[in-house]
């Protein structure tokens, strides 16, 4: 619990040192082993942050550099406040208008939402990251500054606010501070949803004054239309990647497995995200044992970028992200596929089912399909020889937000786990009511300055609270665990946070995919497919 | 006969008839019923010009949030039609008994707070319900003055007038308690719990305070001077039958459908309106999730919203008011730098 004095939702205007301390002593504790403070990692100081935008709190996501004269300070207010603007238009904000009107008027300010928040109660309450925070900045903004009447009004209604460049700027930090998980928008009695409101901020950073965090933009969407990959994999990289992984597969499993690409008139179009072929290259080639052993009529595609599913605009950027999935669909529309299958990825599953959508239309409307569902199918059609006894071992599911709670994909990944892993067990709570892993929005790919430390103590330690509690009956070392996240941004999280608090060595938890489970238990291949390895 | 004389009480209230304070009552009532009216067209007005407002914006995107009511089988844990192998070949179930179950707890009681905030519940509960039976309460007032002036008793004495003059009596004497009681316990947590300090505005606390007031006015006015709501009714049947000179027979009356008259106008007005908007936020946002097949009202739509000129001034996008949404999200990035690499 915080002891001192509680921070106002005007104070961000305030520009006296930082707005909020992080302080390890207020986190949320955690249960044995971690327990002991000797167990928990160390919280890394921010450093280097002199010319860059850090009085928020102790790390820094976006790093907006510090104003050189008066007349930048204005230029930025003045940006926001157009920006601002246009998100309440219908030319400029047609996708996200009705929502976010009915959002911004309709808050009763009740906190009901509060304690849905991983985020808000790992950190022990600070008041900075309540769901509610950040909305109500803004709406105090909006009301005072673009309403009629709104010097009075806006204050009667909502309380005061002063528009400056310290609240700008720690305006743009503070919407890399929700994992965009809507886990509070579940709770609200009204149906308010604070994450929209993180998400428009986002945009209207990024549309307005093309400031959006580094990893998302510059080395994410716009690398992988550039390159065709945020990972940096060109067309002719990603075919020798997979090349040797489809060998690494061959070899490890005794099937001749052999990736098809650019395979015109194809039933399916896999889309993965490059990532797995990166860090986690068992996953693509699991994808690929399966459809092999299954006798698929599958492809990858070459073309710039559907060899890669992410797709980060859906957490800052409509334009990107409807510029990314129209590049996939075409890329299937020129194979000619029956439909697209997106791999063990959350948000590209959801930015390409859901939200694109109502981006694509005619020819490019081409059927597009969790592999949740399409594992299933695989599964249960006794196409491949299973032997769930090759899964002994205790084995947990973590539910990624985009697929579950936002798509209402629940139950095809547990029947395929409860038919394979015999040690099954729930996480509480779970399905649509679990936790965020602490890295969507995409944050588990955001690592500068300190901001992993941020995520590995707070964003992700109820994800981890959870976890534990799972495998609670036995955590010693020596039992092997499978925590299983079918999506990859869920994964680089899991892989950080389970790194940091040593979870390998000191409780025996390993993180993996779905596809993996499933090829461990396949009985006609070579035993042993996952390794019990950290990495 | 005397003007003012009550066609119920067959009493006459005005001591002399055309004495000056008569004449100013008389005013008086009449400006009443004219600000009751108007309060009511403000309501209507306020409700259909944010209704149509928000009716009117153009479709969004997709913004589901699970568990969607309508999936029948499949809502109770939250699943969805994306869980079938080939969804879009599948007929879409869409249960509207599983919509009116997911709607109907939430609107009379309160589900998602019973479930997510136990504490406020117990306080937002008896203040919603109470408005509820006071709804309840206006609309049997209602039944009752139409029955009166078709010639129907509404009194204790049998039939259906009897019927009417006891539901009366119950709705709006709960109504009231219920309310005074959760709109007190709200304004009590306003101004004392540390979880909502801070996002308390004059304006919640003038609504609450405006609340306790007419409420308290209304339960007064039936304890101490109209007991079995006849005078109410009066005023309702002479609101309908347009008699604006019709005495109200009591001041506490007036009193009260004065404040009530100023709360229907006032409500619809300010973030309350949720009374309605909720609407929007589970049909239109929660629980839409009708897909886009080709040559779909949707892709209508979303045709149209593809081609409003755009604006934004980021880098990556410099959109000048002349580029469509079509434009930039199937143009090349960094074209012109690709361009001008190309020339050099
Ligand atoms: S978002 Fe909903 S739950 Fe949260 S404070 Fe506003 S009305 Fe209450
Ligand atoms: S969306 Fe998730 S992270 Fe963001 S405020 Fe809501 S619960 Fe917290």
């Amino acid at each position: 619990m915080k002891k001192t004095k509680k921070i106002k939702v005007e104070d961000i205007g305030k520009a006296n040192g930082k707005l909020t301390h992080t302080d390890p002593k207020d986190f949320m504790p955690l249960p044995p082993p971690y327990d002991n403070p000797e167990n928990l990692p160390p919280w890394d100081p921010l450093k280097n942050s002199d010319s860059v935008e850090a009085s928020l709190d102790d790390t820094i996501a976006v790093a907006i550099p510090k104003p050189k004269s008066k007349q930048e300070e204005e230029e930025l207010v003045k940006k926001f406040l157009s920006g601002l603007e246009k998100l309440f238009t219908k030319e400029n904000n047609w996708p996200f208008l009705q929502l976010l009107t009915l959002t911004m008027e309709h808050c009763a300010k009740c906190q009901t939402c509060s304690d849905a928040c991983h985020i808000f109660e790992a950190s022990g309450r600070n008041e900075v990251y309540r769901p509610s925070y950040r909305s109500e900045v803004l709406r105090r903004i909006y009301n005072k500054y673009l309403k009629p009447g709104g010097k009075f009004f806006g204050r009667w209604k909502h309380g005061p606010i002063d528009l400056n460049w310290t609240t700008v700027s720690r305006l743009a930090e503070l919407s890399y501070r929700c994992n965009i998980c809507r886990r509070c928008a579940q709770t609200c009695p009204i149906g308010v949803d604070n994450a929209l409101i993180t998400h428009e901020l986002r945009k209207l950073f990024s549309q307005e004054l093309g400031i959006a965090a580094r990893e998302l933009h510059e080395k994410g969407s716009m690398l992988q239309l550039r390159v065709g990959s945020s990972t940096g994999m060109n067309p002719l990289v990603v075919k020798d990647n997979m090349e040797f992984i489809d060998e690494d597969m061959t070899e490890k499993t005794g099937m001749k497995i052999e990736t098809p690409w650019d395979k015109v008139g194809a039933d399916v179009l896999l889309i993965h995200n490059a990532g797995e072929i990166m860090a986690w290259p068992e996953n693509p080639g699991a994808f690929a044992v399966i459809l092999e052993a299954a006798g698929v009529s599958w492809t990858l595609s070459s073309d710039i970028p559907a060899y890669d599913g992410i797709n980060y605009g859906l957490w800052y950027d409509d334009f990107q992200l409807a510029r990314v999935a129209i590049k996939h669909a075409q890329a299937a529309k020129k194979l000619g596929v029956k439909k697209i299958v997106v791999g063990e990825c959350g948000h590209s599953t959801k930015s390409l089912m859901v939200i694109a959508d109502r981006v694509l239309t005619g020819d490019l409307n081409i059927p597009r399909e969790s592999a949740m569902t399409f594992l299933e199918d695989i599964v249960f059609s006794g196409k491949l020889k299973l032997d769930p006894s090759r899964n002994d071992f205790p084995v947990t599911l973590h539910d990624p937000c985009n697929m579950v709670r936002l798509m209402g994909i629940v139950q095809p990944q547990r029947r395929i786990l409860k038919y394979i892993c015999p040690k099954f067990r729930e996480m509480t709570p779970c399905g649509v009511n679990n936790y965020c892993c602490g890295g969507g929005s995409g944050f588990a790919i955001m690592s500068g300055y300190n901001f992993q430390t941020w995520r590995n103590h707070i964003s992700g330690r109820r994800k981890l609270q959870q976890v534990l509690n799972a495998f609670s009956d036995d955590l010693s070392p020596e039992t092997h665990k499978y925590l299983c996240a079918p999506c990859s941004n869920c994964k680089g999280q899991l892989r950080d946070l389970l790194f940091a608090y040593d979870a390998w060595e000191k409780c025996g938890i390993l993180y993996g995919g779905l596809v993996e489970l499933i090829v461990n238990a396949m009985s006609d291949v070579n035993p042993g497919f996952i390794e019990w390895e950290w990495h | 006969m005397c003007a003012f004389r009550s066609p119920i009480t067959h009493m006459c209230r005005c001591r002399e008839r055309r004495h000056p304070e008569g004449e100013t009552r008389m005013i008086l009532t009449a400006a009443l019923h004219v600000f009751s009216y108007a309060a009511f067209a403000v309501f209507v007005i306020a409700v259909a010009v944010r209704y149509h407002r928000i009716q009117s914006m153009p479709l969004h995107l997709r913004w589901d949030l699970y568990p969607v009511a309508h999936e029948g089988k499949r809502a109770h844990y939250g699943g969805s039609y994306f869980e079938e192998l080939d969804w879009w070949t599948k007929p879409r179930e869409f249960s509207l008994v599983g919509e009116l179950k997911g709607m109907l707890p939430e609107m009379l009681f309160m589900k998602a707070l019973w479930e997510h905030n136990r504490p406020l519940w117990f306080r937002s509960f008896p203040f919603h319900f109470g408005l509820y039976l006071l709804i309840g309460w206006a609309g049997l007032l209602l039944i009752g003055a139409i029955a009166e002036v078709a010639g129907v008793a509404v009194s204790s004495e049998g039939g259906v007038g009897a019927l009417i003059h006891y539901l009366t009596i119950l709705a709006g004497a709960f109504g009231f308690i219920l309310s005074i009681i959760g709109a007190v316990a709200l304004l009590h947590r306003r101004l004392t719990d540390e979880e909502v300090d801070g996002y308390t505005s004059p304006a919640h606390i003038f609504n609450l305070s405006l609340f306790i007031l007419a409420l308290a006015v209304g339960f007064l006015t039936y304890i101490l001077a109209d007991q079995t709501f006849s005078l109410a009714r009066g005023y309702i049947r002479s609101l309908i039958t347009f008699n604006l000179t019709t005495p109200i027979g009591s001041g506490a009356v007036a009193a009260e459908f004065l404040l009530f008259s100023i709360l229907v106008a006032y409500v619809p007005l300010t973030h309350m309106s949720h009374f309605f908007t909720k609407y929007f936020f589970y049909h239109k946002i929660r629980w839409d999730d009708e897909p886009n097949f080709k040559g779909s009202r949707i892709e209508k739509e979303i045709t149209q919203a593809l081609g409003y000129r755009v604006s934004w001034s980021a880098p990556h996008l410099k959109a000048d008011g002349k580029k469509n949404w079509a434009d930039i999200c199937t143009e090349e990035v960094d074209k012109e730098v690709r361009e001008e690499a190309k020339k050099k």
